[in-house]
């Protein structure tokens, strides 16, 4: 290849030597995810243990049944407040004696919320494994919740909503995520609260949603690394053994789109050297029995480096530093979504070839290579998923999150493997909707309001980055 | 067993027994210079391969910016025997992760792989060592400037604050200093980056002598010497690569340093650096515990002064840059709270450093600090790639693999009393570049701000 062009090299690449055959693979080595033992104590309270003794370290991770999906219509943010808040102090430590405990143990403590659940977390050494563990359960069973610390968080997620008018992707993904569900759903807001619902995460609405949600029934601990099931089990119940009370089912919440027409939605910003765009709708729930194939098919469209919109993209066009595609995937139905950043003079051209392979993954098979690519890495990968404690109980975590098998993670090599091209052209068929896409771009509007109106993806509507309750095509701006 | 750091321990692992953990580690050179680091270990069928050269934007000729960045973009569109973007489809098919990255004074290559795919990643990485200049076209060279370009767009251009990692080593190093350019680089020098400019940087840098192949993770060790030898013993020991330009600085600035940004910013924000000792040196692991008890996590000191005391910042956080050449930087890095100024946030934070310059550090403080980095340092060896990687940089930097074990005994031998010598050469006002960010709204309505934009010298 290319060998007439090594002229530019001068004599150099004559000195190159010769180059040894290409080898292939030799056996593989085999590979099974952790094994790990689940056991329910009187109160509920799952307790999932994975004896990993590779190295003297320990992860837990407790997955509650609280997150984002579970706020109150009028206080959304709660939960991930709530998480926040978690951390800042417990019935017999203060916020800073709780950081220096944890900390002076060499841990510190995660928390966090998404739309399905919470999530505490910690790695502790091995040695300290027992100090840690009575501070985690400490944390998540007698919160002190302090006012003075509310009312500084709360500060500080006014502080985030700032920053994020000032920040081009996220202000895509915040505006992506909204104006594809219904006005009504819960995900049509944001997650982590707006400026008026984060005033109502009081201190009272956060002891009341701990109160209620936060009990052993509706709690998952994964405890993966060195220790054995039965030290991991006693201090589960030593710790969390008399945590008492039960949280209430939940409800999904609602999940149908907003539009059912495509659209184009331009976010302005003024002098914006690139446009951030994002293009895609609302999919399937996580628990689908065509989730492999559409795992298969995203990484031949989005997925890899050597997917399609990337190739296009990037290396054939080099409109942009990358071009990907994914589920964000939740309990109930998920946005498909194509995202990358291209400069302003071409983001029309850029979201032509988006439609297109939009298009043509719907239109004939995936070719045996692209196939073949995408398995291949697939199932290769999937222990490189799972070295370290942490991955193995966030692969756990998502077992519990979204009730998949037990047995998931021995069968899904052989899922993946048992995928075929016609199954990825089924699903793309059934999944991928052209005639519904929405697309959302935060860029100069000026530039490229007229030329991706004239792309004839939908009616166009500009937007302020300070828009709080977006508009359903407000007449001033939309252009037909 | 293993990782054979934990053969002969009992079940009660000790605290000493963090300092007795080891990292397998076997160099050796190829007659061509290669420097060869294994690390055996068959906990998982995973194997890293992690490439070093020893080259970064420090090497760049001044009028050519952004250039070492521009080529590792280039060494992923082929070689004699591999396609454009065919590395990544082979590495990809073989079950493997990988990518690329360039630092200042280090550029380096790596995959995580299945065990039983070893050969292929080490066969992709020697057919671009030794034969990438056959690959090379202008198409190819073209189109990677303008993919950098929109990596230039992505992270510096259309990001708030986006230009502080450009701005922060050009304010702390002098003119003409090989730190002080920008490692993206600028649009014009990359638009002039010709095709012999690439031939010129790849014979002179991606030299066997120049480089550290590090094997971490379940490998036969007969094998994987076998295929090294083959693959890269026939390429060709490098020649006239010219020194690096003298990197001595002085080891303080002399006075405060000062520049003022207007950008399109919700808040103000603060970069402070200050000139530190070298990485690897006993001065750095006292600054690095320094910047730990300053900015690492919740219970460090600005968190918890201007983050929950005074509520001045919404976030604060200090490290180093871990540069192993002229001068490491110690930088503190906060975000101002709403409603405060520019001028609040500075008087704050320069009153912290000033109390850390003047009183030094408690053993608490301290021991606080070497908890977190013990843990966070075994966590990351559960990762081959991270171990290759630790493997691979001190290989590189000091010729001798073997100093990644030594990190946390010498975190340990570092005393509050270092931790506090060092603040008080390094952290006063005569050793701190301020970077500010001022957002364009505050700026405008207040003529203070503006009347200061512009780098100035002096307190």
């Amino acid at each position: 290849m290319s060998i007439v062009e090594t002229t530019v090299a001068g004599g150099i690449a004559d000195d190159a030597p010769p180059a040894p055959p290409r080898p292939g693979a030799s056996a593989p080595r085999p590979y099974h995810f952790p094994a790990f033992e689940t056991r329910i104590l009187a109160n509920g309270l799952r307790v999932i243990v994975s004896p990993v003794p590779a190295y003297p370290v320990v992860t837990m991770l407790a997955v509650v049944e609280a997150g984002a999906t579970r706020d109150p219509r009028d206080a959304e943010g709660l939960a991930q407040m709530t998480t926040r808040a978690l951390a800042e102090g417990t019935r017999t430590m203060n916020a800073l004696q709780l950081a220096e405990r944890l900390e002076t143990l060499g841990t510190t403590l995660d928390t966090g919320a998404d739309w399905d659940s919470a999530i505490v977390q910690l790695t502790s050494l091995a040695t300290r494994v027992e100090d840690a563990f009575a501070v985690l359960a400490e944390v998540l069973r007698f919160p002190a919740f302090p006012e003075s610390e509310l009312e500084r968080l709360r500060a500080e997620r006014l502080a985030d909503l700032a920053q994020l008018r000032a920040e081009p992707r996220g202000l895509a993904d915040v505006f992506f995520s909204r104006l594809l569900y219904h006005a009504e759903s819960r995900f049509a807001r944001l997650a982590g609260g707006d400026e008026a619902s984060t005033q109502r995460t009081t201190r009272d609405r956060v002891v009341a949603y701990h109160g209620e949600f936060y009990r052993p029934n509706s709690t998952a601990l994964m405890i993966v690394g060195d220790i054995s099931v039965d030290e991991a089990v006693r201090h589960a119940s030593r710790y969390l053994g008399d945590w008492a009370g039960t949280a209430p089912d939940v409800t999904e919440p609602l999940d149908v789109p907003r539009f059912t027409e495509p659209r184009v939605h331009i976010i302005h910003k003024a002098d914006a050297p690139q446009s951030e765009l994002r293009v895609g709708h609302v999919a399937v729930p996580r628990l689908h029995e065509d989730y492999f194939p559409l795992v298969v098919m995203n990484a031949i469209l989005g997925g890899l480096f050597s997917s399609r919109l990337n190739l296009n993209l990037r290396e054939v066009h080099a409109y942009t530093y990358g071009a990907h595609s994914a589920f964000d995937w939740r309990r109930a139905a998920s946005p498909f979504e194509v995202s990358t950043a291209v400069e302003t003079a071409v983001s029309a051209d850029a979201l032509r070839e988006i439609q297109l392979e939009f298009a043509r993954i719907r239109e004939s098979e995936v070719s045996e290579a692209e196939l073949s690519l995408a398995t291949d890495y697939l199932v290769g990968v999937f222990p490189i998923r799972f070295e370290t404690t942490a991955e193995v109980a966030g692969g756990l975590a998502n077992v519990e999150i979204f009730r998949l098998p037990t047995n998931y993670f021995d069968n899904y090599r052989e899922r993946v493997r048992a995928v075929t091209a016609a199954d990825v052209l089924r699903v793309a068929q059934r999944h991928l909707d052209p005639t519904r896409l929405q697309v959302v771009v935060v860029g100069n509007a000026e530039a490229i309001r007229e030329p991706l109106a004239a792309l004839g993806l939908g009616p166009v509507t500009v937007y302020d980055p300070a828009d709080v309750d977006v508009p359903i095509a407000s007449s001033s701006s939309s252009i037909s | 067993m293993a990782p054979g750091f934990r053969n002969g321990l009992t079940a009660f692992v000790t605290a000493l027994s963090i300092l007795e953990m080891r990292i397998p580690v076997e160099s050796y050179r190829l007659p061509n210079g290669l420097h060869v680091v294994l690390s055996e270990d068959h906990t998982a069928p995973i194997v890293a391969v992690n490439l070093w050269y020893h080259v970064g934007s420090a090497n760049e000729r001044p009028e050519r910016t952004g250039f070492a960045h521009l080529f590792e973009h280039m060494l992923f569109q082929g070689s004699a025997n591999v396609d454009a973007n065919e590395h990544f489809e082979v590495v990809q098919r073989a079950g493997g992760t990988l990518n690329g990255s360039t630092w200042l004074d280090r550029t380096n290559y790596y995959e995580t792989l299945p065990s039983n795919q070893l050969a292929i990643a080490l066969w992709l990485e020697a057919d671009r060592m030794g034969r990438m200049l056959p690959a090379l076209t202008q198409v190819k060279l073209d189109t990677q400037r303008d993919v950098v370009k929109n990596e230039r767009r992505w992270s510096v251009d259309n990001q708030p604050y986006g230009t502080w990692w450009e701005r922060l080593p050009a304010l702390c190093f002098p003119e003409g200093h090989p730190f002080h350019h920008s490692l993206m680089g600028s649009m014009e020098h990359l638009s002039e980056a010709s095709l012999e400019d690439v031939s010129e940087f790849f014979s002179t840098y991606y030299t066997p002598d120049n480089a550290v192949l590090t094997i971490a993770g379940d490998f036969e060790h007969g094998e994987a010497v076998r295929l090294i030898e083959e693959y890269f013993g026939p390429i060709a020991r490098g020649a006239n690569r010219p020194p690096l330009r003298d990197m001595m600085v002085t080891p303080v600035f002399g006075t405060t340093l000062r520049e003022v940004v207007t950008d399109a910013v919700a808040l103000p924000r603060l970069l402070v650096a200050c000139r530190t000792p070298v990485f690897g040196t006993d001065g750095y692991y006292a600054a690095s515990l320094a910047a730990a008890v300053l900015g690492l996590r919740t219970g460090s000191r600005l968190e918890q002064s201007l983050v929950r005391g005074q509520r001045i910042a919404s976030n604060a956080t200090a490290f180093t840059y871990d540069l192993a050449k002229g001068s490491d930087l110690l930088v503190v890095d906060v975000t101002a709270h709403p409603d405060v100024s520019t001028d609040q946030l500075e008087q704050a934070v320069l009153a912290e450093l000033d109390k850390m310059h003047r009183d030094g550090v408690t053993e608490a403080e301290v021991a606080r600090a070497r908890a977190l980095i013990e843990t966070s340092f075994v966590t990351s060896l559960q990762s081959a790639a991270e171990r290759a990687d630790q493997l691979s940089r001190f290989a590189t930097y000091f010729g001798d693999a073997t100093l990644a074990n030594e990190q946390v005994v010498r975190y340990q031998a570092t005393t509050a009393a270092d931790v506090s010598a060092l603040a008080r050469e390094r952290l006063g006002p005569d050793n701190r570049a301020l970077l500010l960010f001022v957002p364009a709204a505050e700026a405008a309505t207040d003529s203070g701000a503006t009347t200061r934009s512009g780098v100035e010298v002096g307190a």
